[in-house]
């Protein structure tokens, strides 16, 4: 009769399962979580630049604590997220103003991550290189 | 045994009794009454392939628990009532083949997301047909009709509006957009889909009543296109495009 074994595969995320959204969530979680990131770059890269007006080496202090490894593996995260925000935005755009933007928003989608595939293949190879044959070889 | 007698010779094996599967259901069960929590409760229910998830329900409701609870009506993807999450998306349990599904593993079932639960898989659904009321979804013509005839409209202009004639106002939209889920004041999809209808429609009169209504911090402008409600739609609305158009509508000024 009752044959429910209550409790043998069950007590898992009692808050429910994560909803299974497509493309379309995956890129707003994505843009969100980049905007976000960007945001948080941009309020400190205004602080270190404004330095610049207390004096010069001051500026020259901060900027050179970033010359190290780990900042430029920061810097090539950095690029990811600006290039996959300016892409998507641009994909945002057109779903709002184009009267197609809905239809193709998938491809689009794939489109998006096609460019910045690309931008980062001609970036960060060039970038990493850079970064760490001054941090071997010393600058 | 009698089930060959009018099978031609040349179909593939016409003896074999319809298969039936032993389908595992997670099902997230909350009684106010005695739980404080939801919690998970799973049930083995011998199934066809072209059965339903419904039918899975009335089973185990049937059969082994009386106490599960659950919405339905006409069983047949019209009145809306059945709306739920299955494998993590918003659909409804009478639309849903178990041979759509992958039953090698066990299939979750649980309540939608964003609106309050009030038991098992029923939510309370007031706040969502709040917010399909606000948007006036009624024919308002300033304008007499010829007298004993209808109002024309042409085909195109019949067309404009079609998509969204079809909502059954089931909520699966609205409880899968993530907005919603985070900010309960969002009117949703499924209240700017309704309005949609008007606002498109030829024979009404208050289009801007309705774009001043959805030009609101908590209106169109919420929406971050996520096409969750799209793809949660059980007739296939355009909902993402249907809120675009009418973002449009407001840019524009007029629909």
């Amino acid at each position: 009769m009752p044959e429910n074994s209550a409790g043998t595969m069950t007590p898992r995320r009692p808050a429910g399962t994560l909803y299974r959204g497509r493309e379309g969530m995956w890129s707003w979680v994505l843009h969100r979580i980049t905007g976000v990131a960007i945001f948080f770059f941009l309020l400190v890269h205004v602080l270190d630049t404004a330095m610049v007006r207390v004096a010069p080496e001051a500026y020259n202090a901060v900027i050179s604590t970033y010359q190290n490894p780990i900042m430029g593996l920061g810097e090539t995260a950095l690029v990811a997220a600006i290039v996959f925000h300016a892409f998507n935005g641009i994909r945002i755009i057109l779903i709002d103003l184009w009267s197609k933007g809905a239809k193709y928003q998938r491809v689009m989608f794939w489109i998006v991550i096609g460019l910045w595939v690309v931008a980062m293949l001609g970036f960060a190879p060039r970038h990493l290189i850079n970064v760490f044959t001054h941090a071997m070889g010393g600058a | 045994m009698t089930l060959v007698a009018d099978a031609p010779a040349s179909g593939p094996a016409p003896e074999a009794p319809i298969e039936a599967f032993t389908v595992t259901l997670i099902i997230r069960r909350f009684d106010p009454d005695v739980d404080d929590e939801p919690r998970w409760q799973d049930f083995d229910v011998q199934m066809f392939a072209t059965d339903r998830i419904l039918d899975a329900l009335h089973k185990i409701k049937w059969e082994q628990d009386g106490s599960l609870t659950f919405r339905r009506s006409c069983a047949h993807g019209i009145c809306g009532s059945d709306a739920m999450r299955i494998n993590g998306r918003n659909r409804l349990a009478c639309k849903t083949l178990i041979k759509d599904l992958d039953i090698t593993k066990p299939i979750y079932v649980e309540a939608i997301k964003g609106l309050p639960l009030e038991k098992d898989l029923i939510v309370d659904m007031d706040p969502f047909f709040e917010s399909f009321r606000d948007v006036q979804p009624f024919l308002q013509a300033a304008s007499v009709p010829p007298k004993g005839k209808e109002r024309v409209q042409s085909v195109a202009e019949r067309a404009r509006f079609d998509d969204t004639t079809k909502c059954i106002l089931c909520a699966a939209c609205t409880s899968s957009c993530p907005v919603f889920w985070t900010d309960g004041q969002y009117f949703g999809p499924a209240a700017i889909v309704n309005a949609h209808r008007f606002i498109f429609d030829s024979r009404d009169d208050q289009a801007q009543t309705r774009l001043d209504i959805l030009n609101d911090k908590e209106g169109v402008w919420r929406c971050r296109t996520t096409f969750n409600c799209t793809d949660a739609c059980p007739r296939g609305i355009q909902v993402t495009q249907a809120i675009a158009e009418v973002k449009q509508a407001i840019m524009r000024g007029k629909p």
